[in-house]
């Protein structure tokens, strides 16, 4: 919720500052902000995950050697890790709708749409989340920089609490080629009054059908691409020794 | 007793050993690590640049990208302070070290010093590469008004935040039995009340009477006072959003780093009581 605010202040002062902020511009603010706690929650989540189990508590070893797939375990505390950001989501907009007055609206007509958007974006967010996961294994306790890192490229280039045409060119282009960006387009579809004019026309001239189309063709390869590089960091954990280490300084 | 004997019996060689061994770990292992110098210092920019554009994005004056970068420039320290300062006594609790610093013959402030200088070395990578790159890439005009002050609102900026590190790093042990959820909890919501990314005088602007007072409660934050003061010092474009004047900020950080390091001192003894009395300090929570 915090981190939401400081993006409510922040319009705030600018609108006060003479700057062009219409109110459905904090709506779009507003509501990408909201879902990126998913995104977060689960990148640096995963981190915790990882580390929680390999220095905090010292049990990563027993998970590990036990016979189940460690890849299916982090998926699962992954879904934890979505469930909890899920309570932080709704908590965000209610506020957002019902103490701030920010027109954040639902068009049930949009419903079937809704759902099939946040299942997939989840299930991408998830398998992204993973991957980097992963890529701890190999660096030390404070590897929660990378995560935090990670998530703020998504944050820059997927046009949560800006739209990408701010972005210089080169940037558009990289932020169209992450799923993510379609997905936080989808959901402001079903959860915006209206769109502000600085919203991305690119983005508004796509039909939800292509929206979907994307996002589920997105969902087959960054899964296959995480599996990939889990497997991989893995390998290379063992190799060095680091499925179990410790790092206290 | 030989010489080397007669030098370590001395409290203050001591002292100063423990001092120079606990802060060379931070600083050795900062350079050891060399994906921390990726990680740690241009992946964080991102988040800020997201910021920066932001206030882009709603047509605010330019300058407010320069109040982004330096709050994300401190943010590096702000996150040091948690994580390898409150944090920390905990963490060795947990991986069995703390049993170790209680039995040393060293003073305890000692060690906790050479943890904020290891930590503050450590932490100016990051800081310094935001800073260098925000300013670079964003091409924010930074007008130095008085060099000697904003040395001294950042040097004092420092010592009272860690001192409130080491202050935390006493209550953390004895009460957090979850240090990582504290930090956590710990972590945006300072970010909104010390306005690291918007002048924290916007509270008064914007919620009028009970703004001021928020604005007040959370200047016992050190980085509070010490942002807006620096900003008033690299942006006089924007001086119209300073909280207080930068040399009344300067005095109320003094005093805030005398009675952070005050209480930690307080703080440290008790628990030193603590461990002798009842022997459960070092206790892990598995």
């Amino acid at each position: 919720m915090a981190g939401t605010l400081i993006l409510v202040f922040i319009y705030y002062v600018a609108a006060a500052a003479g700057g062009a902020a219409p109110p459905e511009m904090l709506a779009y603010i507003f509501v990408g902000s909201a879902f990126y706690m998913f995104v977060f929650q689960a990148f640096f989540g995963m981190f915790e995950v990882i580390q929680g189990d390999r220095e905090w508590f010292q049990t990563i070893r027993y998970i590990y050697i036990s016979p189940i797939s460690y890849y299916a375990y982090i998926i699962g505390r992954g879904f934890t890790q979505m469930v909890v950001a899920g309570i932080g989501v709704l908590v965000v907009l209610a506020i957002g709708r019902g103490l701030l007055g920010i027109p954040i609206g639902f068009n049930l007509a949009l419903l079937p749409f809704f759902l099939a958007v946040l299942v997939l974006g989840l299930f991408i967010t998830i398998a992204i989340g993973v991957a980097i996961g992963g890529i701890t294994f190999l660096t030390a306790r404070h590897g929660g920089g990378m995560s935090e890192g990670i998530a703020g490229v998504f944050y820059v280039f997927t046009g949560v609490i800006f739209p990408l045409s701010v972005l210089p060119v080169w940037g558009q282009v990289f932020g169209q080629w992450i799923p993510l960006t379609y997905w936080f387009e989808a959901l402001r579809r079903v959860l915006l009054e209206r769109s502000p004019p600085q919203a991305d026309a690119f983005l508004m001239a796509i039909p939800e059908s292509t929206l979907l189309l994307i996002l589920a063709l997105s969902l087959i390869v960054v899964s296959l691409l995480s599996l990939a590089v889990f497997r991989y960091v893995e390998h290379l954990a063992r190799k060095k020794g680091k499925i179990d280490m410790t790092t206290a300084y | 007793m030989n010489r080397e004997d007669a030098r370590v019996s001395n409290p203050l060689v001591l002292n100063f050993r423990a001092f120079i061994g606990r802060a060379y770990p931070r600083v050795i292992g900062a350079h050891r690590e060399l994906s921390w110098i990726f990680f740690n210092t241009l992946l964080p920019l991102l988040s800020v640049a997201a910021y920066v554009f932001v206030y882009a994005a709603l047509g605010a004056p330019a300058a407010f990208a320069g109040f982004v970068i330096l709050g994300g420039t401190m943010v590096a320290f702000w996150m040091n302070v948690l994580w390898s300062m409150a944090a920390q006594l905990y963490w060795e609790k947990e991986i069995g070290n703390l049993q170790l610093y209680m039995m040393a013959p060293m003073s305890r402030m000692a060690l906790l010093g050479g943890m904020a200088v290891g930590g503050m070395v450590m932490t100016s990578t990051r800081a310094a590469a935001t800073l260098i790159l925000g300013v670079l890439i964003f091409q924010i005009v930074l007008v130095v008004v008085n060099p000697l002050l904003l040395a001294g609102i950042f040097l004092v900026t420092l010592v009272a935040l860690y001192g409130m590190g080491m202050l935390f790093a006493s209550v953390y042990l004895l009460y957090g039995r979850e240090a990582w959820n504290i930090s956590n909890l710990l972590q945006e919501p300072v970010f909104l009340g010390a306005g690291f990314y918007f002048p924290v005088q916007s509270f008064q602007r914007i919620l009028g009477g009970p703004g001021r007072w928020i604005a007040i409660g959370v200047s016992l934050i050190p980085m509070t006072l010490g942002l807006d003061a620096m900003r008033q010092l690299l942006f006089p474009e924007l001086l119209e959003w300073a909280f207080l004047p930068a040399d009344i900020e300067l005095y109320i950080l003094i005093v805030l780093a005398v009675v952070f390091v005050f209480l930690a001192r307080r703080a440290l003894a008790y628990i030193e009581r603590l461990a002798k009395q009842e022997g459960r300090l070092t206790q892990r929570h598995l």
